[in-house]
């Protein structure tokens, strides 16, 4: 006899959809924060929560397959980014993490504010995300 | 960044090359790359040499901390760069010998190098450095670079032992001499050596001088193997031979040398420092050429040889800071004590670094460095041979070598200090002169036991490790014949250094003793007449030559075969006190229970709370200024409170996880209610993840059990969780009591000015997180990271059997 796997099929459903929408809001928040509520912290949270939801919805092993990330790399990686902004900062003769900001011109959009702050907050988020995947995947792969 | 800058930095830089090179081209030893690194780095010091030899110093800023008075100054003038020439020119010639001594097949190549190229960089930078902070940085980095090089053979228990030891007390040393750049800093309210010297008033009357001076000295000894910290030199002969001729002959011990010569104009003077100094470096003269008599391993007698000789230099630096007491430069005693000085350790440097090279010769040749194995090899390496010979004659002060001219000069220093009627040595007349005596004609003694036991008598190949002995290389005699060369002309013709290289050094060690366009007079010369100091150099040939034909019979005396220093059991019972003691007190705290770790915590910062609160009669409540409370305020209130008090008396987990996830959204909601939409945003969402977390922890939580505890256990983790309570409530309302009625404003008004305009932002938490506080932000997310790649780590590698991780 094999053993009866629940029906699930609503929630993946839903969740495909849901995930969708929580991704989108969550880099909105990532890239709002500088004016907005939101920010690298906040936006890295929401992520690691959707691919979370998805985890719950689908198995371990399609969500993987989908979305084959080393997230200890994405940690490393977020930190280098944090660094180098504070990096470039310093080789441009000004203390370290001086962040710089300014406002262009682009077509259709408008007037956008561009800052040095955007990237160092990137790395912050990718450090969240890689943070929390990593401790809750290595948690949840643990069989002992 | 001039060029100095970059030339002291240029041996870091380039090391991050060493891995690809060693990668990447295989056919070439990477030895031949790195060889081009401190050659360029030696012509580009030797162009100050025109500079320095004029009197004339260099400075050389760059603003590293500035508002702690730290720079990242580089000073040349006569001492620095002799031992940055040292340093370079030595190191070239370390590197041609490490190509043949190290196969580039089975040695791993990048490892060393990289390792080399740091010491390298470091021990320049603490001999350019003005500030005492960054020197000490450096200072730091050559003991951690150094230990890497000793256990470069890692896997050799004595390697690491001999690394860890060396490690421990130079460590030990940095931190000291640490305390005692502090204290200088708190006395002259500079870090530049200087402007130290050049203001000399407020330390010279500060009641701090003479432990500023201890604490110094610490570290000058400890790096400098001076007795009884010189324990750790010998072990570190495990190091592979280019790496014992680099440190022990030329650079790291020299360190130590550096260092009492540098603050020499700061302390000098006081007989302290005159007695600490000559009395700890004769102490350990005597003491090394003994013990190096004992020993069989001719790595184990140069590094107690060095010990000796390092001790030699040591007194000599101590003998010659008297010019400080008497302020003027025309006593032609003390001049010489400091003229023989660095013309020893110039001396030191060239036959100690060959004679090194020829052990690893004959250790990579025979497979032994045990003098009781070898023999007879003067025909089988007739050029090895030679150069030791000449090596060790230099050594035990032979004419006409510039060991010989040294030798003198430190007899002649040692005879007459007596001279100096200062500091009660009228009393101590004759110790000093004998007690030098001594250690020379023991210094003599291990020469001849070198030379006799390896290269003459009977060849015996059956007790050697090799089958067919053979003479090294060319390539490999190549530095030592250079050096051995150095040693033979500079014996010669010692003027060629005098107003080059040994008359800007003393302007270095001695600044202010003489005017500006004067010059010391330095004028070596190898017949000075039939004169005590030549006397004496007689009595040690003759004493030694005795001592060396009677061996036979002492050699049998208990004395002989201990060849264990007394200081190394004192440093191996305190080691392992220390990491009893240390796994005493671990034990205590780490329980492994979260809980206990939260008590001490909360303990902690209740009694720092109430002492501190006490202290400055701080508690204060007023009713005042206070707005009204909402009616759903109570009601939140009440909720958030009802929960927390019930999650101990729940026994079912889920319900437990419920109630705990419950409290958190309260608080979320509370911060909505005041209007912190990032914080709600925030702890919602961390809500949400612990949440998940906890699902996906589920199945590994173990049952949820009560422990029955006695209540005089359970009455105390009552108090504390209400006293921090308590403490929360009572601390924040003085604090809004105390603000309000002191008129304070708080941060957040900067901030709510300023986010605008400085950082272009609207959202203050957010500007505050990336730009205002944006390095405590990187640190967090370090943290972070941190946490959870040992999260990662402790999982994946977790205890198999009883194998930890």
């Amino acid at each position: 006899m094999k053993p009866i796997r629940p029906n699930d099929m609503m929630l993946q459903v839903t969740i495909r959809i849901v995930a969708i929408i929580i991704f989108a809001f969550s880099f909105y928040l990532l890239l709002a924060g500088h004016n907005s509520p939101g920010g690298g912290f906040i936006g890295g949270l929401m992520t690691a929560s959707a691919i979370l939801v998805l985890y719950l919805a689908f198995d371990v092993k399609s969500i993987s397959k989908a979305l084959p990330i080393n997230f200890e790399m994405v940690i490393g990686l977020g930190l280098l980014l944090a660094l180098g902004t504070g990096i470039v900062s310093m080789i441009l003769g000004f203390p370290f993490l001086t962040q710089f900001f300014d406002y262009f011109q682009f077509p259709v959009y408008g007037e956008v504010e561009l800052t040095t702050a955007l990237p160092f907050d990137i790395g912050i988020y990718m450090v969240v995300v890689g943070a929390v995947m990593a401790i809750i995947l290595r948690i949840e792969e643990d069989d002992i | 960044m001039s060029a100095l800058h970059f030339a002291t930095l240029t041996p870091f830089l380039l090391a991050i090359l060493i891995p690809f090179l060693f990668k990447y081209i295989k056919r070439i030893h990477t030895g031949w790359f790195v060889l081009f690194i401190p050659l360029i780095l030696f012509i580009y010091f030797l162009t100050f040499i025109p500079v320095t030899a004029a009197g004339e110093t260099l400075m050389s800023s760059m603003a590293w901390v500035p508002s702690l008075g730290i720079n990242f100054d580089l000073y040349i003038d006569g001492l620095s760069l002799l031992f940055a020439l040292l340093i370079t020119g030595i190191g070239t010639l370390i590197i041609l010998y490490s190509v043949y001594y190290l196969d580039k097949r089975t040695e791993k190549l990048n490892n060393f190098y990289v390792y080399m190229l740091l010491f390298m960089g470091a021990m320049l930078g603490v001999v350019l450095s003005d500030n005492l902070i960054v020197l000490y940085v450096f200072w730091e980095m050559t003991s951690i670079s150094s230990s890497l090089l000793i256990s470069y053979w890692y896997y050799r228990d004595k390697s690491i032992y001999g690394a860890q030891k060396s490690m421990y007390i130079t460590v030990f040393g940095g931190l000291s001499m640490l305390a005692g750049f502090s204290l200088i800093y708190i006395m002259a309210g500079t870090f530049s050596i200087q402007g130290i010297v050049a203001n000399l008033e407020p330390v010279v009357n500060s009641p701090l001088l003479l432990p500023a001076m201890i604490l110094v000295l610490l570290g000058a000894f400890t790096k400098s193997a001076q007795f009884p910290f010189h324990i750790w030199l010998p072990d570190a002969m495990e190091a592979p031979t280019p790496v014992s001729a680099y440190l022990h002959s030329a650079t790291m011990v020299k360190a130590g040398i550096y260092l009492v010569a540098r603050m020499t104009p700061v302390f000098g003077g006081n007989a302290e420092w005159f007695w600490i100094v000559t009395a700890a470096g004769l102490t350990t003269m005597i003491w090394g050429a003994v013990s190096a008599v004992r020993q069989k391993d001719l790595k184990a007698i140069l590094a107690f040889s060095t010990v000796s000789q390092l001790g030699m230099i040591m007194s000599l630096l101590g003998a010659g800071s008297a010019a400080y007491y008497f302020g003027d430069g025309d006593n032609a005693l003390y001049v010489t004590a400091i003229i023989a000085a660095v013309f020893h350790l110039i001396n030191h440097a060239t036959f100690k670094g060959a004679l090194f090279m020829a052990a690893g010769i004959i250790d990579h040749e025979t497979g032994t460095r045990d003098i009781r194995n070898l023999g007879g090899l003067l025909t089988i390496m007739p050029i090895t041979a030679t150069l030791s010979f000449i090596g060790l004659a230099s050594m035990a002060g032979l004419p006409p070598l510039n060991g010989f001219l040294s030798k003198e000069m430190f007899f002649n220093a040692m005879t007459y200090i007596t001279e100096y009627g200062i500091f009660g040595i009228e009393t101590w007349t004759v110790i000093l002169p004998v007690v030098a005596w001594i250690a020379s004609i023991f210094t003599f003694l291990y020469c001849a036991i070198i030379f006799f036991r390896t290269f003459t008598g009977k060849f015996r190949p059956e007790k050697l490790e090799t089958r067919h002995v053979h003479e090294a290389p060319i390539g490999m005699l190549v530095s030592p014949a250079i050096l051995i060369l150095l040693v033979v002309v500079i014996g010669l013709f010692p003027n060629i250094l005098a107003y080059s290289l040994i008359e800007p050094a003393m302007r270095g060690i001695l600044p202010g003793m003489i005017g500006a366009g004067e010059f010391f007079e330095v004028d070596i010369y190898h017949w000075h007449g039939f004169n005590i100091e030549l006397m004496m150099t007689i009595g040690v040939v003759l004493f030694g030559s005795l001592l060396y034909m009677t061996m036979q019979k002492w050699s049998k005396l208990p004395f002989y075969h201990r060849e264990n220093d007394v200081f190394n059991t004192v440093y191996d019972t305190g080691y392992e006190g220390l990491i009893k003691g240390s796994q005493f007190l671990t034990r205590i705290q780490m329980t492994g229970r979260l809980r206990d770790y939260l008590m001490y915590i909360c303990a902690f910062a209740i009694l720092l709370f109430i002492y501190t609160m006490l202290r400055f009669d701080a508690f204060v409540i007023s009713t005042e200024n206070l707005s009204g409370i909402d009616p759903y305020m109570w009601g939140l209130m009440l909720l958030l409170v009802a929960s927390v008090i019930a999650v101990p008396f729940i026994n079912n987990r889920i319900t437990a996880i419920i109630v705990t996830g419950f409290a958190g959204f309260l608080v979320a909601l509370m911060f909505t209610v005041f209007r912190a939409p990032d914080l709600a945003l925030t702890q919602l969402l961390i809500e949400t993840v612990s949440v998940i977390m906890l699902v996906l922890a589920f199945k590994h939580l173990p049952k949820l059990w009560k422990e029955k505890t006695r209540p005089m256990i359970k009455a105390p983790r009552l108090i504390i969780s209400i006293g921090v309570g308590v403490m929360v409530t009572l601390g924040s309302i003085s604090a809004f009591t105390l603000g309000g009625q002191a008129g304070y404003t708080g941060i957040s008004e900067f901030f709510t000015e300023n986010a605008k305009s400085l950082a272009g932002g609207y959202n203050i938490v957010n500007v505050i997180l990336v730009d205002f506080r944006g390095l405590d932000t990187l640190m967090e997310v370090l943290v972070l990271g941190l946490a959870a790649i040992g999260v990662v780590s402790m999982i994946k590698l977790r205890f198999k059997g009883s194998e930890d991780v």
